[in-house]
């Protein structure tokens, strides 16, 4: 195993030398990257700037709905070189959603949580030097980039009855086919095709890095818990986005070359294209979530000095909801005439997943039950986090009941609770991660003072927007609508409000981010304490350019309670 | 697409992130101006070329009404028969009109919300626990515990439970839902187009009616909420069960009704089917409830329940037929509502229209 890696090596540092800190010229090193941790940056960079453009675009949206009636699409459609005029305008209403829903979870979440951290961590965390694959890994960030491009352009292009896809999200047919013409949905497509293929490769990395590359003596029963979210969240990308890409091909030919797949004029069938999008879809969620749970456990147990509890129970908590969520995908399609046992089989089987859920949540707690808990920045967020899944979770057992589901579907509580899971959770993790790991992936540190403000900003920002939505969707508010009746006023208004507490929250991630690099203390190897136990934090903050020359090897006295002796020393 | 316009459209980018910097800081500026005549006019265009009023088969209206009292001519309720409809800053469910509806809302305001909340509280309290007992300076060395089977097993059994308890009540409101509607029950079909409703008859003669939002200042002159009134309703017998079937002409729409805890997409070749009663006369309003396009947010739904003996009015004023069957066959049209609801169709007509809930 040992040899392997170094093998691998040998070849990502094409210019000899022995330094492991040799670092390639600015272009080499930044657009032809094969080493782990600057395409793991790369990603992060890529994350934020897509978020930056996804969250200004829901500032768009807040601004057009904190009020009835239709303000700014217009002048929108015009920025955009479009026309405005009234159809125009309600449809650059609909590409604003898709844009959102595509570039949130496509091009910020996944390229944050998997390219990002999993790239960073994933390597250090099992003592391996880097990925398995590092030209691959380089392929995938590039195509990444390209399906953004892919999806920037199609907002310039003809959609239909206005420039841009506006699709939604999920680009259901016959809207995304025979009801949407011109260039523009074919871009949108073409950019989940590019974002697919560079997740796949992704997945195919992660699985054969984190099965032959771990350290000597790192069982799988001994791995970080941040390691086994990514690896049961690249088994979800391996068997989901192949089935994803099935069905957009399957669009692209009914658009394009006229096949009929999902034309009943043609014995095809639109509902078809929802089973295998949700296919792919629910899978996708805890795709996006998955990274998110593995990084809260090792900040848990970090800021708590506990090893995590029920180390065993989490990992296979991850993979029974990894397992459980790809048969549950139709709870998406209660209204689409499931007939009556379907829908019962899919209400019982999504409401499974809370029980692995809830074992993650109490684990979690239990880490820190009885521990000497530091409140640090990765913690707080870490807390929010349980806190707010825990509200996203809870609402998705009401959404779990198809009968219950038949007023909720599409109404403004999904939307409420699916930015409670990820808006909140997801991102909050996200943020409790970056708080976590960047001073080892910078060498700075932070201001824990600003973090904290960033935090609470946050944390009221997103509750204010969010939290009244659930009553919208509870009076009968339906999603994707740019105007409403008057009565629905009052709790768009507050939400509009939230979403400028939560953007000025945003301005202090980014003074932080400015502090830290001009002003930043130096980070020290490990500046967490004793409670900081995997592997990254024995290298140097920022880690050398090429780490583990000589593998680690982990003992047998840092395990978690299976007995079983290391698997052999290094041979390095 | 304009590539020579894109250096000018990144200035304008520029100045527009200026504005939205502006509005972070500014709140109020966001509820500045309601412009609203693109809003209102385009579709009172579109009204007007897709539907002629009703599409209604050639004969007038038979003359003799079956019920006795029923006017012989029609005249669509007031405003202030509106019952379902959303509430102003409402923060739960609209009042429900079928008797699914009412169990469904049982179903979540008696056992879903208190499980919920007491779950939500139940770990903020955990986590406050933690923050005042296990912060470093009240317990300055952990614990080392890290397994613990028993409360393994109750933190996976207890929601176990917990959730069986959900199923029963969820699964037998699932069953309620589907049960197949009689023989004599009132078949209506609602087809979604691009974007307006029709509402076909296929029992009563087969006319359509064709409905679609009324501007808001024609809905605000009926006393009836904006982006949710029509000019033709779907005009049902309350009651009385109606097997309500959906399809679409073009993409995928959805029929909502909130107050009748009634959803069924509309799907381009295929025929969903589902039973509704309406318990009471009165307007129900509900809204497209899937991506269908541009002006998805513009088709909405209204419902006109009527008892049973003006529906048939109702019918033949259309140029439909009732069928010799289901007029003494039918349930009997709910006799406490019924007397004073219905004659007073033509007063409320021309009485100052109270306004929608506020």
């Amino acid at each position: 195993m040992a040899t392997t890696a170094e093998h691998f090596q040998a070849h990502t540092d094409d210019h000899g030398g022995h330094d492991a800190d040799h670092k390639p010229a600015f272009f080499a090193r930044w657009f032809m990257s094969t080493n782990h941790k600057d395409i793991g940056t790369l990603y992060l960079i890529f994350a934020i700037m897509a978020g930056i453009i996804g969250g200004f675009i829901s500032g768009i949206m807040r601004m057009e709905l904190a009020a009835p009636g239709i303000q700014y699409l217009g002048y929108w459609v015009e920025l955009m070189g479009g026309e405005a005029a009234f159809d125009a305008n309600l449809h650059m209403w609909n590409v604003l959603i898709t844009a959102h829903g595509l570039i949130m979870v496509f091009f910020m979440v996944m390229p944050a949580m998997i390219g990002g951290f999993g790239n960073w961590f994933v390597p250090l965390m099992i003592g391996a030097p880097d990925m398995a694959f590092p030209r691959m890994n380089n392929i995938s960030f590039w195509l990444t980039v390209a399906g953004f491009s892919s999806l920037m352009f199609s907002t310039f292009v003809p959609g239909g009855t206005g420039i841009g896809a506006g699709t939604g999200w999920t680009v259901y047919a016959p809207l995304s086919t025979t009801g949407s013409t011109g260039p523009a949905v074919d871009f949108a497509i073409f950019s989940l095709h590019l974002a697919g293929a560079a997740s796949i490769m992704g997945a195919i990395n992660f699985i054969t890095t984190i099965f032959n590359m771990r350290a000597p003596g790192m069982t799988l029963h001994k791995m970080p818990l941040f390691v086994w979210s990514v690896l049961v969240t690249a088994f979800l990308l391996l068997l989901a986005l192949p089935v994803l890409a099935a069905a957009i091909t399957m669009l692209l030919t009914d658009r394009n070359f006229g096949t009929t797949f999902f034309d009943p004029a043609g014995g095809g069938d639109p509902v078809l294209y929802q089973h295998l999008f949700w296919f792919f879809g629910h899978p996708e969620v805890y795709i996006m979530i998955l990274p998110g749970f593995g990084m809260i456990s090792q900040i848990v147990a970090t800021f708590s000095r506990k090893p995590v509890f029920g180390y065993l129970g989490m990992a296979y908590a991850m993979v029974a909801i990894g397992v459980v969520g790809f048969v549950v995908w139709a709870h998406h399609m209660y209204t689409t005439g499931l007939d009556v046992n379907t829908k019962m089989y899919f209400t019982a089987a999504t409401m499974v997943i809370a029980v692995p859920t809830g074992v993650k949540i109490f684990s979690w707690i239990a880490t820190m039950w009885g521990g000497s808990v530091e409140f640090k920045s990765p913690l707080v967020w870490s807390m929010g986090f349980i806190f707010l899944f825990t509200v996203g979770g809870v609402t998705g057992v009401v959404l779990a009941n198809g009968g219950v589901d038949d007023v909720l579907h599409d109404t403004y509580y999904v939307v409420a609770h699916f930015h409670y899971v990820l808006s909140m959770g997801a991102v909050f993790s996200l943020f409790a991660g970056f708080y976590y790991w960047f001073p080892k992936m910078s060498g700075k540190m932070h201001s824990e003072f600003l973090a904290h403000l960033h935090f609470w900003g946050f944390f009221i920002g997103v509750n204010v927007i969010f939290f009244p939505q659930h009553f919208l969707g509870m009076d009968g508010m339906p999603r994707r609508i740019p105007d409403y009746p008057d009565a629905y006023a009052y709790f768009n208004n507050i939400s509009s409000i939230g979403y400028m507490i939560m953007a000025a929250s945003m301005l202090i991630f980014f003074v932080n981010l400015a502090y830290a690099f001009l002003a930043g203390k130096k980070a020290g190897d490990n500046p967490w304490g004793e409670g900081a136990t995997t592997l990254e934090w024995t290298l140097s903050s920022p880690p050398p350019y090429h780490q583990f020359e000589t593998l680690p090897v982990i003992e047998d006295h840092h395990d978690y309670h299976d007995h079983r002796p290391a698997t052999g020393p290094a041979t390095a | 697409m304009n590539f020579g316009n894109l250096p000018r459209g990144a200035v304008r980018m520029i100045t527009t992130l200026a504005a939205a910097a502006a509005l972070a800081v500014a709140p109020q500026a966001l509820s500045a101006q309601d412009v609203t005549e693109a809003a209102v006019s385009a579709p009172a265009v579109q009204q007007a070329d897709a539907a002629p009023g009703t599409v209604v088969a050639t004969d007038t209206a038979p003359a003799a009404p079956a019920a006795g009292d029923a006017a012989a001519g029609y005249t669509p309720l007031g405003s202030e028969w509106i019952k379902g409809q959303p509430v102003d800053k409402g923060i739960t469910f609209q009042e429900q009109y079928s008797k699914d509806g009412k169990f469904a809302l049982w179903m979540h305001d008696v056992v879903l919300l208190p499980i919920i909340t007491a779950i939500c509280l139940f770990v903020l309290g955990l986590l406050l626990w933690v923050v005042v007992k296990f912060n470093r300076r009240s317990n300055p060395v952990a614990s080392k515990t890290t397994h613990n089977t028993f409360i393994e097993v109750v933190w996976t059994l207890v929601p176990v439970l917990i959730l069986v308890g959900i199923a029963v009540p969820s699964i037998t409101l699932l069953a309620r839902q589907y049960e197949s509607p009689p023989a004599d029950a009132v078949t209506v079909k609602a087809t979604g187009y691009q974007w307006y409703w029709g509402y076909t008859y296929p029992d009563n003669g087969g006319f359509e009616v064709i409905s679609n939002m009324l501007t808001k200042e024609q809905a605000v002159a009926n006393g009836e909420p904006h982006q949710l009134a029509v000019d033709n309703r779907l005009v049902l017998p309350a009651n009385t069960p109606i097997r309500l079937q959906t399809t679409a002409a073009d993409v995928i729409h959805s029929f909502a009704i909130p107050s009748l805890w009634f959803k069924l997409d509309a799907v381009p070749g295929r025929l969903n089917e589902r039973m509704l009663t309406i318990e009471e006369p009165g307007i129900y309003y509900g809204q497209c409830s899937e991506l269908c396009g541009a002006r998805h947010g513009y088709m909405p739904i209204a419902i006109e329940a009527l008892p049973r003996p003006q529906w048939e009015a109702w019918v033949r004023s259309q140029g439909g037929t009732v069928g010799p069957q289901p007029t003494a066959a039918a349930p009997a049209p709910a006799p406490a509502a019924t007397p004073a609801a219905v004659p007073a169709a033509t007063e409320a007509e021309a009485e100052p229209i109270p306004a929608p809930a506020t």
